[in-house]
């Protein structure tokens, strides 16, 4: 069954009279929003749309369902943006399914991810009470942390109806360096190098093979200078990006479906980590992002294959998209903590472990 | 009872298990001086293994137990519990590990905050929370009650910086929050334990993330004829796209004070200060220096003053840092208050506490991160002087309201603690308490875990006039 809710009292009211229920925002991350038997959806583009957005503030309040689209074309109409960057933009995602499932992207690297920009929530626990934690200014230490605990919370500890965020002025002018190294390990040395120096970019990813990609970003009459800079740095020239070539470059990659066919895979890492794992996934079309925080990939093979990898790497995995029997692999992480928790914000179990129907 | 005690007096060798009176006088109290509790015990543990074993006591026998840092807490976070235990985390503080190429300290809880910056400083490497405590508070304090500083709007709070924590439950579980990695994969439980102000159990070893220095640093110095002005000159810079790592005002009763104890060399006559700063690369900092330059001179400073070397940058902070105690030398006792007000509504703020002042014949005096909205009013008063406390403690809470009712927090940085819980209700909801109370629960069901804090209700500890911190009375820090 499907509802379709246009109010936080119906959330509450379809928490409080069905066994089971999952939150789907845009869709656009199958694997955390196909329901199992006996889940209700609850289908939340009816709870949409900005409610406060102050640019001088900046900070913004919208309702969960809002889409990111949405967001950002507001944004960018006061030259502001949304730093942690969240993939699937133009393919409908929403600010709800975002903060869930705990998605940035690559510009996270400049000022942080999801986890450093929300500033407040408002949500359906599962005993249907409508909670509220955090606030709607830039900082704010009254109370449990429990915006931050919502980030990565898979609709599991409660359903998101309302969020604020933080948000910066967009870089008035940016570039993008491409720079490929002859092996993997030339690559992480000069992302430590990079990682380690007073060089602020945007971006900081690896494209397998071994191609450093660099964004950077600032005022258009000190980008020259700073290009240049880091072409000496790294001692080399790269190929550079700019202008359209350059937007739409880093707009294709905000759709991860295009990585590649197969399971769609989320896993936080560090960068010490890239040589053990790249071994095996050497024909795994992937991106290691923020200077080797997090990695996409697109998994072929059989989803066993990857759970023990990430078991003998000490890591834990989500899938975004793709038949699976549920979205977690690897390691769990913090059962006792995470338990407990869970247990406080949802003791009937209204938001039951996923079963993704395959 | 007794019999509990000789049990936890077994587990610590006598100079780490303190009951007697005199000994545990300087527990009795934070920097929040106006509450007094004694302890029944305090214990000093040296190793993870210390901690686990008094929490399991204390789980037991029921005995609840308060996790103490420095004792800066200016809320009361510290305070002890008549009748529990402290734990105190001072002499746990090793380095761990720091690991320059993975830009990672993990050391343990009773490591000092600015300590972390400094072993980092060779490598270029710092660490961004900056409480004007630094020199004594310590990372386990900061990680409590999420502490901020002057870079909060661009860099995040001390949550934003910590990786991750070895936890012990209040049951005397032990868990590990978080990893290595910036990023995440489920629910951020240390987000959640992060801020949570010593309900949730006790850290012993926490993983720092440490960021390059900025190449370059620039800061102005602006002086105004109206408060008005300068928190209309923060709203101009923002407005302008820019994002300094650092804004910060100054009333002119706080110019006066830190002028007569530091001699920064402030412009006397301003009735109100406004500090920038920029930082990054050297092209871009000095692009951005033209464009701030264009927004203050358009903005009716008065009078503008860059830095020009490290040594004038110092100065110009200097002022600000002292700032408080400077203030705090105009009056025997001073209470102080860290509510947030959109940014937007600062200049309304600030002349509703000027009147709320006049109103209760008290002098308020203001110095604050403007970047972030984040007030420091200060209530100048006279412990002495019959009725002046309470009242101004009531004035303490109509600034409170107030900030809630603009839109804001009833604190930004300093937590709830003893001091701020009945206010809790302006801001929450009592299901929005009830959930966080159920919460609590869940990982603490006998509160053993900092009773008595953070959540409204419960018994008052007695009051006492008594001033300031001792290290600040030394001089050693200085409040923000
Ligand atoms: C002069 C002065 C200036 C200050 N300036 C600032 C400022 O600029 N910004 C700011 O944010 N704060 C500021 N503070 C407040 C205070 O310094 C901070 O709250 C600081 O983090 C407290 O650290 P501490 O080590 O003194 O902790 P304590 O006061 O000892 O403890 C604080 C809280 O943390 C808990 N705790 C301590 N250690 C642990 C642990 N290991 N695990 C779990 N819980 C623990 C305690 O139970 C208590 O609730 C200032 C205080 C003073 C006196």
């Amino acid at each position: 069954m499907t509802l379709r809710p246009t109010h936080a009292e119906e959330v509450q009211e379809a928490v409080r009279s069905h066994r089971r229920v999952l939150p789907r925002g845009g869709g656009t991350k199958p694997s955390l929003s196909t329901p199992g038997e006996n889940q209700t959806v609850l289908e939340m583009s009816g709870l949409s749309g900005v409610i406060e957005y102050n640019p001088s503030e900046y900070v913004f309040v919208a309702r969960a369902g809002t889409r990111l689209a949405e967001v950002e074309t507001l944004l960018a109409q006061n030259g502001q943006y949304l730093p942690f960057d969240p993939p699937f933009v133009e393919q409908g995602a929403t600010l709800g399914g975002t903060v869930a499932a705990g998605l940035s992207g690559p510009m996270r690297q400049r000022y942080g991810g999801v986890r450093d920009f929300i500033l407040g929530v408002q949500f359906v626990d599962g005993t249907g009470s409508l909670v509220r934690g955090g606030g709607k200014v830039v900082k704010n230490a009254a109370g449990f942390d429990l915006p931050k605990l919502m980030v990565g919370s898979l609709g599991r500890l409660g359903i998101l109806t309302e969020l604020a965020f933080k948000v910066f002025p967009f870089p008035r002018a940016t570039s993008t360096l491409k720079v490929a190294f002859p092996t993997l390990q030339d690559t992480l040395e000069a992302l430590y190098k990079l990682a380690g120096s007073p060089i602020e970019l945007y971006a900081l990813d690896i494209e397998p093979p071994s191609t450093l990609v660099l964004r950077l970003g600032g005022l258009a009459e000190a980008l020259p200078a700073r290009l240049e800079r880091l072409q000496s740095f790294l001692e080399m020239n790269g190929e550079l990006l700019q202008r359209e070539a350059e937007t739409s470059y880093w707009r294709g990659l905000n759709n991860l479906g295009s990585l590649g066919d197969g399971l769609l895979v989320k896993l936080a890492i560090t960068a010490d980590q890239i040589p053990g794992l790249d071994k095996a996934l050497l024909t795994t079309p992937r991106r290691y992002i923020s200077a080797g925080n997090l990695l996409y990939l697109a998994w072929e093979e059989p989803l066993e294959e990857l759970d023990a990898l990430l078991k003998s790497q000490g890591r834990s995995g989500l899938i975004l998209s793709g038949p699976a029997p549920q979205p977690k692999i690897g390691l769990d992480l913090e059962p006792v903590f995470g338990h407990k928790v869970t247990a406080a914000l949802d003791p009937q179990e209204k938001f039951a472990d996923l079963q993704v129907g395959s | 009872m007794n019999s509990a005690l000789g049990e936890l007096e077994r587990l610590f060798p006598p100079g780490r298990f303190l009951v007697k009176p005199g000994q545990l006088a300087p527990y009795e109290s934070d920097a929040l001086t106006a509450f007094r509790a004694r302890p029944l015990a305090v214990v000093l543990p040296e190793t993870h293994e210390e901690v686990v074993q008094v929490v399991r006591w204390s789980a037991r026998h029921q005995v609840p137990f308060v996790a103490r840092g420095s004792g800066t807490s200016l809320s009361g976070g510290s305070l002890p519990i008549d009748g529990g235990v402290v734990i105190g985390l001072n002499r746990m503080n090793k380095l761990l590990r720091l690991d320059v190429l993975e830009r990672i300290a993990v050391v343990q809880p009773g490591f000092i905050n600015l300590q972390v910056s400094s072993i980092a400083a060779p490598y270029g490497l710092y660490y961004a929370p900056d409480p004007s405590s630094q020199p004594v508070s310590t990372i386990g304090g900061n990680l409590a009650f999420n502490s901020g500083g002057a870079h909060c709007l661009k860099y995040g709070m001390t949550s934003n910086h910590v990786l991750a924590a070895r936890v012990v439950l209040p049951s005397g579980e032990v868990v590990e929050l978080g990893s290595q990695s910036l990023e995440n994969t489920g629910p951020d439980w240390l987000g959640l334990f992060v801020g949570s102000e010593g309900l949730m159990g006790i850290a012993t070893e926490v993983t720092l993330r440490l960021l390059p220095r900025p190449e370059i640093y620039h800061t102005v110095l602006a002086a105004y004829d109206s408060l008005a002005k300068a928190g209309d000159a923060v709203a101009a810079v923002v407005a302008s796209g820019l994002l300094p790592g650092a804004m910060e005002i100054m009333d002119s009763l706080a110019i006066e004070a830190a002028e007569a104890a530091v001699r920064a060399g402030y412009p006397l006559e301003a009735r109100a200060l406004l500090i920038v700063e920029l930082e990054g690369e050297v092209p871009q900092v000095e692009a951005e220096a033209r464009h701030l330059e264009a927004v203050i001179r358009a903005s009716g400073a008065y009078e503008v003053r860059v830095a020009q070397n490290s040594d004038e940058r110092m100065r110009i902070w200097k002022g600000r840092k002292a700032a408080f105690s400077a203030v705090g030398r105009l009056s025997p006792d001073y209470l102080v208050q860290d509510g947030v007000v959109p940014r937007s509504q600062l200049g309304r703020a600030l002349s509703e506490i000027e009147q709320l002042s006049t109103r209760y014949g008290l002098r308020v005096a203001n110095v604050f991160h403007a970047g972030d909205g984040n007030l420091h009013p200060l209530i100048l008063y006279n412990g002495r002087v019959e009725g002046e406390l309470p009242r101004a403690e009531e004035l303490a809470g109509e600034i409170l309201k107030l900030c809630v009712g603009l839109g804001g927090s009833i604190t930004g940085e300093h937590g709830v603690g003893m001091e701020k819980k009945a206010y809790m209700t302006e801001m929450f909801s009592e299901t929005d308490l009830a959930t966080m109370q159920r919460l609590r629960l869940a990982l603490d069901p006998l509160e053993l875990s900092n009773r008595g804090k953070m959540f409204p209700g419960g018994q008052a500890p007695a009051r006492v006039h008594q001033g300031a911190h001792p290290r600040e009375k030394g001089g050693v820090i200085s409040r923000e």
